[in-house]
């Protein structure tokens, strides 16, 4: 029987193309059998495995009890309810374009404008980026994407579409260079493997960093010389919390000669916002062909009108959005700094970022060695001992093991101390692992920390703990200064 | 590279399918659309099947549940946790409305497993995500002619499969036989095309007929022994305002313990049963533990809104307001499509008698110069143009026979139905001065020549003995129908 089912379904039913074999999706589901809550749960796992911003909500259901009119469900707004529901246009509400393309534009502190024209709907980011590869590439040809990225890629780009996506490995500092560029493009072409294009997430997830504009200079040459397409992710835009700033490809379209026939930026509210389950997946290409393609192909996946007029009344309330874009960068700028203090006081480091929902996290150290392997065990401690979901780097095909992103913006303080709590609690009893097992604690016997040649302000760490004297001179994680 | 290379096949090709005159009508509806007061002479939409008839109802349901928003002073509390839901599984409370709504719109003859029931973008995203789930590139479903022109899309265009069209015509009120079924089954075994199913749409779109009991089983057991899928597009199911009763396929497998439930699947939405096509909530309902879950996790290219899953959910768990909607609403359609039916009956133009649907499958085949797809063409651009009715022809549905033309007639006021019919019997009554001598303006180029071919009356609602019929049936007007 088993047998005639698989004949049954297609092939993309019976594939793993859908991605949710993969570790980053074990974790979600030790939470959900076992969610941490402060009353009802305490030792529950908690979840910083997902990418959420619930950091500005209030100011939000603020603005909707001010607006009431911007719901087709309130007295106010409810005569806009029929016309709201019938409308199925796949451009969309104009006033839903126009707002998304003033907000873009915001976010971007106006340095550049968007044409609401150009604003294509889709399911989320998610039907955003297979839409793109639909439109961009046939299947069997190739996306050059920098690792480490976003585990959703892997289906989103590929499962439905037949298209692959080739890995740029970068440096240990995670820089993408034109180097790493052209070493992969030329292994495509070796192996009679079309290259489409590039898909950059910037600012970058995992990483928390963003691209400077040299980088982003270079990218452009380098798409247009091998005239493939550059997909930019923007989706965390408007997390930047510090400097460095965020440049976007729009901004660099501004400055340089570029075929602008082979641009294309992704967006989202699910991050900026914090409104995933909105669905609000936005395309913005610089090529009219894709944007009537898209426009067409957006059918499959178009906004919800309820949420389409809802979202256009917000985002165009000028007053609101800056506030909303500065408050909400103050607020990842605070929970940021807290939590990497917290990791920096056990020694823990993080890449050195400014933006994003999430620090990467460097375990390297307490891997009992530098494989995959190791990093799968250390992360089943973490899921299954230290109860916090972490998503491990291996899940975001990262080539160096033992780093780990960790979401901190989607819980409230609370919850964030009882968070680093457990890690600090880990870290003191962790055994070194080069250590004499007799020891409990790590007392003596403090390694040498070798330091590659890796920038150390690439690494946070608190000021306090580049001291010898550290409170904590036992730390197996104190790194020297070199 | 080249431009064209620049981009993919799909981007390049015409697989969208809106080359075809099915949207050209609405172009000239969009130029011009037609306003009681601000533009009385503007084209009248009557190409869009959307049902406008509800919602007073609807709209009063929502000022009297202001929680069911998370907008609201009363529902505000819910916004942070719906706003953050994304779990692909969708809201538990929708998929339990959703499921009991089904139910209740097939008379609570069957239910429905809330766990079964899998979210997409619209019915559009639901046909498209089930062919990627039951099908490879090449392979193929047979689908009934005439057909919603949006199939070539949705099931096509990305998916790389194929249509290969079951012709029905009007000989037994295009009915699918099991006769045509196999010869198109036959033929593509013979061409090497793999079938793995067969779609229908039940109510029809565009004939506003259902299928009786007898040959839903027919289809079940076609579909059983060729081992292929059957999907059932039920986005008409409450849409049926007279007998007989709707049958769903979900009602013929409860009876058939030899049916292998893991052919069968249902497409569902809430865009024409209750009027919401823009909040995109289409359904995937499979009765296959594996295209479920498949299913599942393609539905991630096309969730419905958190918000709009919250809104839907309260509305569909009242069960007063549930059967009080499905109840009126289908008063109201059955009231329109009279309406509608008898108007055009005073100027002789029948339609295939139905039940269903939010249109007529209107019959104009006697006002074709020749039963010629060209005819047809004319004929529609002459209504789009001269009567500024936006209608569909019937090759935009691929129908075998020309002459026919879908109307919809759900999506427009009381007064608006009247002033098309009113614009309609002025151009019947125009077509049938056109032998006069007398020259008009708009028939100079098409004077249309009426033969009575020997196609069979009985088709039409008109009857010989209708009161409003007896001058019409005078052998000078063109639309006298001869009873053979």
């Amino acid at each position: 029987m088993r047998f005639i089912q698989q004949n049954l379904l297609s092939k993309i039913a019976i594939s793993n193309g859908h991605g949710e074999e993969i570790p980053y999706f074990d974790g979600w589901k030790a939470y959900d059998s076992n969610p941490f809550h402060p009353i009802n749960n305490p030792q529950g796992v908690i979840q910083m495995g997902l990418a959420e911003n619930e950091l500005c909500f209030d100011l939000i259901q603020e603005w909707i009890l001010k607006n009431p009119g911007a719901s087709i469900c309130t007295a106010e707004g409810v005569n806009e309810f029929r016309d709201t529901a019938l409308y199925q246009d796949y451009h969309g509400l104009p006033e839903f374009r126009n707002a998304i393309a003033k907000f873009m534009g915001k976010v971007r502190g106006d340095k550049v404008t968007f044409d609401p024209d150009r604003i294509v709907m889709s399911g989320g980011a998610t039907g955003a980026h297979e839409m793109l590869a639909f439109c961009l590439a046939d299947p069997g040809d190739a996306f050059l994407v920098p690792v480490p990225y976003y585990p959703g890629f892997d289906r989103d780009l590929r499962w439905r579409t037949g298209v692959q996506l080739l890995p740029v490995h970068c440096e240990s500092t995670f820089k993408l260079t034109i180097t790493a560029l052209e070493a992969a493009y030329e292994k495509a072409q070796a192996a009679n493997i079309k290259v489409k294009g590039l898909i950059i997430t910037n600012p970058s997830n995992p990483l928390g960093t963003v691209l400077d504009r040299e980088t982003l200079r270079s990218l452009v040459s380098f798409i247009n010389a091998k005239n493939i397409h550059l997909v930019c992710d923007e989706i965390y835009a408007a997390t930047v919390f510090s400097q460095p700033g965020f440049i976007s490809i729009s901004e660099i379209l501004e400055e340089m000669e570029c075929n602008r026939d082979l641009i294309h930026i992704v967006y989202s509210l699910s991050k900026d916002m914090g409104l995933p389950g909105f669905r609000v997946g936005i395309v913005y290409s610089y090529n009219d062909a894709v944007v009537n393609c898209a426009r067409k192909m957006s059918s499959f996946g178009l906004v919800s009108t309820q949420t389409q007029h809802l979202i256009a009344s917000m985002l165009s309330d000028d007053e609101f959005v800056e506030r909303y874009i500065l408050e909400s960068a103050k607020r990842l700028a605070t929970r940021h700094k807290d939590f990497t203090r917290g990791l920096a006081q056990v020694g823990i480091g993080c890449l050195k970022s400014s933006a994003g929902l999430f620090v990467w996290m460097d375990l390297r150290r307490l891997l009992k060695e530098k494989t995959i392997e190791a990093e799968t065990e250390l992360w089943r401690v973490i899921i299954d001992k230290v109860k916090l979901n972490v998503s491990p780097g291996s899940s975001f095909h990262c080539s160096e093991p033992g780093w780990f992103r960790v979401c901190f913006a989607n819980m409230d303080n609370e919850t964030m101390v009882v968070a680093l709590q457990r890690i600090r609690k880990f870290v003191l009893e962790t055994k070194e692992p080069e250590m004499p097992p007799k020891k409990r604690y790590c007392q003596g016997n403090l390694r040498q920390l070798s330091f590659k040649s890796r920038r150390c302000e690439d690494i946070m760490m608190a000021p306090s703990m580049m001291s010898p004297h550290s409170p904590i001179p036992q730390s197996p994680l104190v790194r020297a200064t070199t | 590279m080249g431009f064209s290379q620049l981009l993919s096949r799909m981007a390049t090709d015409n697989g969208h399918g809106e080359d075809s005159p099915y949207f050209d009508g609405w172009k000239a509806y969009d130029r011009n659309p037609y306003h009681p007061t601000k533009n009385p002479n503007g084209v009248i939409q009557m190409g869009l099947a959307e049902n406008q008839l509800s919602f007073d109802l609807i709209e009063d349901w929502i000022k009297e549940n202001p929680r069911a928003s998370i907008c609201t002073r009363e529902g505000i509390d819910a916004f942070k946790d719906i706003a953050n839901f994304q779990d692909y599984h969708g809201l538990p409370e929708f998929r339990k409305a959703v499921a009991k709504f089904m139910g209740r719109v097939r008379g609570d003859r069957v239910t429905f497993d809330p766990d079964r029931i899998v979210m997409s973008g619209g019915a559009t995203g639901a046909n498209e995500l089930i062919m990627y789930c039951l099908a490879d590139p090449g392979d193929a479903f047979l689908v009934p002619s005439p057909y919603y022109p949006a199939f070539d899309r949705d099931l096509r265009w990305r998916t790389g499969v194929q249509i290969i069209p079951v012709m029905c015509d009007n000989s037994n009120n295009f009915r699918v036989t099991k006769e045509a079924l196999e010869e198109a089954y036959q033929k593509a075994q013979e061409d090497n095309i793999r079938v793995k199913g067969l779609i229908i749409t039940n109510p029809s779109n565009p004939l506003g007929t259902i299928l009786d009991k007898e040959t839903l089983k027919g289809l079940v057991s076609f579909i059983n022994e060729k081992n292929i899928h059957l999907v059932c597009d039920e986005i008409y199911a409450a849409t049926v305002f007279r007998s007989p009763n709707f049958v769903s396929v979900s009602e013929i497998i409860e009876e058939d313990v030899n049916c292998n439930r893991n052919l069968i699947h249902i497409v569902y939405s809430l865009s024409k049963d209750m009027g919401l096509p823009g909040f995109r909530v289409g359904i995937v309902y499979s009765y296959n533990d594996a295209v479920v879950t498949c299913g599942r996790k393609m539905s991630s290219f096309g969730l419905v809104s958190s918000q709009t899953q919250h809104l839907l959910a309260s509305m569909l768990l009242d069960d007063d307001f549930v059967e009080k909607f499905l109840a009126e609403s289908s008063r109201r359609l059955a009231n329109r499509h009279n309406v509608f039916t008898k108007g055009l009956e005073l100027v002789g133009i029948g339609c295939l008698e139905s039940n269903a649907g939010l249109f007529c499958w209107m019959d104009l085949h006697r006002l074709l110069k020749e039963q010629t797809f060209e005819a047809e063409m004319i004929l529609w651009r002459m209504i789009i143009n001269d009567v500024k009715l936006n209608v569909s022809p019937g090759s935009s549905f691929h129908c075998k026979e020309p002459g026919w033309f879908r109307v919809c007639i759900a999506n427009m006021d009381d007064e608006t139905v009247e002033v098309a019919l009113e614009r309609i019997r002025t151009f019947v009554r125009q077509g049938k001065d056109a032998d006069a001598p007398v020259k008009k303006k708009h028939w100079q180029n098409s004077a249309l020549r009426l033969s009575l071919s020997s196609r069979r009356c009985d088709e039409g609602v008109l009857s010989p003995h209708s009161p409003m019929t007896p001058h019409l049936m005078s052998p000078h007007s063109p639309l006298v129908r001869a009873r053979t």
